[in-house]
């Protein structure tokens, strides 16, 4: 029993990581039907940004976490960098295609660059603490801190981003673009700045992502968001891709799948059982699993 | 009946000229073979230009002629590879051969290939069957997921994986036993890629021109007029991904010939070195989709290029900064591919096809659209 708790304690602790990132990724494709392939690199920015930082802000006398603030303004700055240099140009001629490749290179260059830059190089670095240690034991059960942080952290994040496109001007002109782009024009939505807004927000949720998984596993290299960033797109299409609430539950799902695995089969499979579960719900209902299917018009 | 006797030509014709320049490259392999140059460099670098070509070839067929999206590439490979080596292990363990001469070895290593061939096209069918009943970007995550799933198993495997192929280290266990080839005899069987990336071409080239070959144009030009027509999608997409599975299958147990150690890790989504499924896609872009000589021509250029960059002396004379991006060649190709899909979209070679006996003709077409475009500039400009 003892077991089952604390493999559901990681499950939603990682369900809830994947789900932040799953965010910006359903976030990006519902406005542009694009799989940005770099959204898992955005966390490993985040991640180096945050190591650099974090003696900064010790200095000036305030908690670890403070460092997240610039994390996410990086990150946010990278994701609209990244739009308007290489997305919206193959966006006006290339086909969907053409934009695919183009997010993987984009990829493999932000990784690659990490690499060659002499001040990051191709070792880990090892990030300071950053939620405080420890935490309580119910039942013969430890809770860590970090577990509850992250699952109530993210909790908050996800509510106040749903608020956000349901309640704000903002939010609204961003599902209006999602739904039709022209129509969107016709109403006087600026399309081009909703996209690259919807790219600063989700690369920012990747940065605090990103917060979450250095204050679980301190280890920061660069290709930390491959991973990450795959899994988490699992979990976006699980749910649903381009739908809110399905990137949550699709995180949570991935999560636990994962940490079901690792813990009652072996941890080497648990990749392959999640891209299993992503297969069979795929070819079960394509749309995921909170979407709609849509019928092609000819 | 024009037609047909033109393409008879056209294959008498690039029949005789292969011919001639296998004769010519076969003397001066005989007389070149046991010095330095050749041995130590020339002929390595053939045998990964051999698997390189296939493999962004086998890529094209479904990015390019079949227009979806594969990013699981790598996974067929590595299937092939890990066959062919396991199989060449039993084979050797069983008897069938000793060392790595005669006419019996021969048969198990064009046999181990052939298999390993068979073994990915089945999987690419297993693989197909679901994964093509989805679309564009599904597609590509699908594909994705098998790749790593293909990896995933192999790397769990007890006679596969991180272990090594049978017992002991992964490591040199080729060159020993097996189909691992080591410099000397990579020279004695140069003839082994060379002929099973000709074979591998030649059937490429003809399902291009088949009934296959303009079922998946059209099915990539507009599936549903495609299946309005009476096209069997789901059998012509299907077919397609087990084809170029074979191939990749084939490029993989060439590769385990070549190299004589495997690892799971070099068959990953991405990692640093230069195999893996996105540098596939890499070649095949900057080929142009839905050429294959593009694809040939793209594989030679991008392994030249990354030889140069690792090996090439006039490295040594840059400033150093640019020393320190080429120790990353990824990020070369990362924005070599950014460029290319920016400035030129359709790659090098677009869906152009390079034929010998359409040479003169396709020389003609060019300059006359050359000095049409001319014309045209001179005239908006009188116009302006």
């Amino acid at each position: 029993m003892s077991t089952f708790i604390q493999a559901l304690a990681v499950g939603l602790r990682l369900g809830s990581i994947y789900a932040l990132v799953a965010l910006g990724y359903t976030m990006v494709y519902g406005i542009i039907r694009l799989i940005n392939f770099a959204h898992g690199d955005f966390i490993m920015v985040g991640g180096y940004t945050m190591i650099f930082t974090i003696p900064l802000v010790l200095a000036i006398g305030l908690p670890v976490w403070v460092s997240v603030i610039f994390a996410i303004a990086i990150c946010a700055a990278v994701g609209m960098t990244t739009e308007l240099v290489a997305y919206r140009p193959v966006r006006k001629t290339g086909t969907a295609m053409t934009a695919l490749i183009t997010a993987i290179a984009v990829s493999l260059f932000l990784e690659n660059l990490a690499q060659a830059l002499p001040f990051i190089g191709p070792n880990p670095m090892v990030a300071s603490q950053i939620f405080s240690a420890g935490g309580f034991s119910v039942s013969g059960v430890t809770m860590e801190w970090t577990t509850i942080y992250t699952i109530v952290i993210s909790a908050v994040v996800m509510v106040v981003l749903y608020q956000f496109t349901q309640r704000t001007r903002l939010g609204r002109a961003m599902r209006c673009v999602s739904e039709d782009k022209e129509a969107a024009t016709l109403m006087g939505i600026n399309v081009n700045h909703t996209i690259v807004l919807t790219f600063a927000i989700g690369s920012g949720l990747s940065a605090v992502a990103g917060l979450m998984y250095i204050g679980q596993y301190p280890k920061v290299f660069t290709t930390m968001g491959v991973m990450l960033g795959l899994k988490a797109f699992v979990a976006a299409v699980l749910g649903g891709i381009g739908i809110i609430p399905g990137a949550m539950l699709g995180g949570l799902v991935i999560g636990l799948v994962e940490s079901f695995t690792t813990a009652y089969v072996s941890s080497s499979m648990a990749d392959t059982f999640v891209f299993l579960i992503l297969i069979v719900v795929l070819i079960l209902k394509p749309a995921g699993i909170m979407g709609k299917n849509v019928g092609e018009k000819v | 009946m024009k037609n047909k006797s033109v393409t008879a030509k056209g294959y008498l014709l690039n029949t005789a000229v292969l011919a001639v320049v296998l004769i010519v490259f076969f003397t001066l392999a005989a007389t070149l073979g046991s010095t330095g140059e050749f041995k130590l460099i020339l002929a390595p670098s053939l045998w990964q230009c051999c698997y390189l070509v296939i493999l962004s070839a086998s890529l094209n067929l479904v990015l390019g002629f079949l227009g979806q999206l594969s990013l699981g590439h790598c996974g067929f490979m590595a299937i092939g590879a890990y066959a062919a080596a396991l199989l060449s292990l039993a084979a050797q363990r069983a008897g069938i051969f000793t060392d790595k001469s005669g006419p019996v070895f021969v048969l198990v290593l064009l046999g181990c290939i052939l298999i390993a061939g068979i073994l990915a096209a089945l999987v690419g069918l297993l693989v197909g069957i679901p994964a093509l009943r989805l679309k564009g970007d599904y597609l590509a995550i699908i594909t994705l997921g098998f790749g790593m799933i293909i990896v995933n198993i192999i790397n769990n495997l007890p006679f596969a994986g991180q272990n090594g192929l049978a017992e002991g280290s992964a490591s040199a266990s080729l060159y020993k036993n097996g189909l691992g080839f080591g410099t000397a005899s990579k020279v004695t069987y140069i003839w082994v890629p060379i002929l099973l990336t000709l074979l591998s071409m030649t059937m490429m080239f003809m399902f291009i021109r088949s009934k296959y070959g303009r079922a998946i144009r059209a099915i990539r030009d507009d599936e549903i007029a495609a299946s309005a027509s009476g096209i069997n999608t789901s059998f012509y997409k299907v077919f397609t991904f087990a084809y170029s599975a074979f191939f990749a299958g084939m490029a993989g147990a060439l590769y385990a010939c070549a190299n004589a150690t495997l690892s799971t890790s070099s068959f990953a989504f991405t990692n640093g070195g230069i195999l893996n499924s996105t540098f596939i896609v890499v070649m095949v872009v900057l080929g142009g989709m839905g050429s294959l000589t593009g694809s040939m021509v793209a594989a030679v250029i991008m392994f030249i290029v990354n030889y140069q960059i690792k090996n090439g002396s006039w490295v040594d004379a840059l400033p150093s900064a640019v020393q320190g991006i080429f120790a990353y060649p990824m990020l070369v190709y990362a924005i070599v591919l950014i460029i290319v899909i920016m400035f030129r979209p359709k790659g090098i070679f677009g869906s152009y096809e390079f034929s010998l006996i359409h040479l003169k003709r396709d020389f003609l077409n060019h300059r006359a659209k050359a000095a049409a475009q001319k014309a045209e500039k001179k005239g908006a400009k009188v116009h302006a």
